[in-house]
């Protein structure tokens, strides 16, 4: 085996434990914890494939602010392991549904893609994921779609604004 | 790539090379406690530690020694592993900022060229900004699993400090990028030494917010609003005793000089020593002259931000957010607009 390979394997083993442990930990901010684990497990990958741009952004923008924020919330309104209410039978039978079906949709979804159909595992290759090509793609041939996606963050801000306001 | 055609010989010289700068780290932070000490004692007009060795010299390794020596408590009420975790985060996140630092020019010894840098990664810069938004997660995992109201409040205030700040960080540092065109440190300094003006010409109002969020990351007077030590006792690490306490009171130290690295590296040129053209000595020679210029200013800014802790009074909270929010964050977006419209003139 490579090495590529067991960071690979390595990195993948690790992403799904602590996904697990998001989930059956008790504690909120545990599980906060073990999600930043996840989100650097996914930026590993990210550098596998030599999407450093990718990775860092991923750590600074999920793991550095998005999480803080999440960490922030759940210190302040203090849930304790005992007080935290438990969900009715009905909700956690829709929870499972719903996520099974997006599970189907994205397993499905990756075995029709052509791109990945028999293709080995493509790591350190390619320079599509450093700044200089994805900043010329992203002003050039996907302009549009970045500015729209601009405007709705900016007007998302707005929103908040107005509801932290009143 | 397999186990056999792996470079073992770069990975043996990376990781001295992190080693070395690992051990210098924590020796210099030893004397910046000290430092501290004396600009304390200068400033305020008294001798400061002078009893331990010549000088009080052996102060730092007195004062080790003692929070080594003394008793560790873990708070019963405390969830033990995040309370462990803390003091640890807090150090790595402030050390793991040296990997990207470019030393000096490149050394070579035994047949080999050795980049004094760990990593110079395409993405530079970025990072370091990375790294620093790490930082915030020890004080607010040890300011949790402490238990304790005072630790949980000056928890909330450092993250909601650092996320503040990141962002006035964040946009002096897009300027700074418009005007170097890279995020890579090492080719941010080589465009420095090689004739061009230093950074800090080209972005001074940039440097200036840089230099004051910087401040306000590392959580120095009129910023350290998590220890306000009259308004939340002592802070988050009010529970911590001993070599815990020393982790996150070394972290601090750390952090200022990292930040001075990094303000030295992107705004006043690195390791290159001014009216000076390293092509005329031997490289080896050269490669020892940047470190010992880099270390120089690194100690300059360091004294800087002692300067300014035993010269201006502590912010009020609300004062500290205003700064934040209302002056750092319009002045960088206006030094963005500035450049950048300053860069469409020239071309």
């Amino acid at each position: 085996m490579s090495i590529l390979q067991i960071l690979f394997f390595a990195l993948s083993a690790f992403a799904i434990v602590s996904a697990i442990m998001v989930l059956i930990s008790k504690n909120p901010i545990h599980s906060v914890l073990w999600l930043i684990l996840v989100f650097f497990a996914i930026s590993g990958h990210y550098i596998l494939l030599n999407a450093q741009f990718l990775a860092i952004v991923n750590i600074i923008v999920y793991a550095g602010a998005i999480m803080v924020l999440f960490l922030f919330v759940i210190m302040l309104i203090n849930i304790k392991k005992d007080s935290e209410p438990q969900k009715q039978f009905l909700v956690k039978l829709l929870g499972v549904l719903a996520g099974g079906s997006f599970l189907t949709l994205l397993v499905a979804l990756i075995k029709q893609t052509a791109q990945i159909e028999g293709r080995q595992l493509l790591m350190k290759d390619g320079v599509i994921g450093l700044i200089h090509p994805l900043g010329k793609v992203l002003f050039t041939d996907y302009v549009i779609p970045f500015e729209i996606s601009s405007v709705l963050f900016l007007s998302a801000m707005v929103g908040a604004v107005i509801i932290g306001k009143k | 790539m397999t186990l056999h055609s792996f470079d073992w010989a770069l990975v043996i010289e990376k990781l001295i090379l992190i080693i070395i700068i690992v051990l210098t780290t924590l020796l210099i932070t030893l004397y910046t406690t000290f430092g501290e000490r004396k600009v304390a004692a200068i400033l305020q007009d008294r001798p400061g530690p002078n009893r331990v060795g010549p000088f009080g010299l052996f102060q730092p390794l007195a004062d080790g020694l003692k929070l080594i020596m003394k008793e560790e408590i873990i708070p019963t009420a405390a969830s033990k592993w995040l309370f462990i975790l803390g003091p640890g985060l807090a150090m790595t996140a402030s050390l793991m900022t040296s990997a990207v630092i470019p030393w000096s020019t490149d050394l070579h010894l035994f047949g080999r060229t050795i980049a004094l840098q760990v990593a110079d990664v395409n993405i530079g810069i970025l990072y370091v900004f990375a790294v620093v938004s790490m930082s915030v997660y020890g004080i607010m995992i040890g300011g949790w699993a402490s238990n304790n109201k005072f630790s949980l409040m000056s928890a909330l205030r450092a993250a909601s400090q650092a996320i503040s700040y990141e962002i006035a960080m964040g946009l002096a540092l897009i300027a700074l990028l418009m005007t170097t065109g890279t995020l890579s440190l090492k080719t941010i300094v080589a465009d420095q030494v090689s004739g061009h003006w230093w950074n800090v010409v080209y972005q001074p109002l940039g440097f200036i917010i840089f230099f004051i969020c910087a401040m306000a990351e590392c959580n120095r007077t009129p910023f350290d609003l998590p220890e306000a030590e009259n308004e939340l006792n002592f802070g988050y690490h009010q529970e911590y005793s001993s070599m815990k306490l020393g982790f996150y009171l070394f972290a601090e130290y750390v952090n200022m000089i990292m930040s001075s690295a990094i303000m030295a590296s992107m705004y006043f040129g690195g390791y290159d020593l001014p009216f000076f053209d390293e092509s005329t000595v031997a490289p080896n020679i050269a490669a020892m002259i940047g470190i010992g210029t880099l270390l120089i200013k690194i100690v300059l800014f360091v004294f800087l931000f002692m300067w300014i802790r035993w010269t201006i009074p502590r912010f009020r909270y609300d004062q500290l957010m205003n700064l934040g929010w209302k002056t750092m964050i319009p002045l960088a977006l206006f030094n963005m607009l500035l450049t950048g419209a300053l860069i469409l003139a020239k071309l």
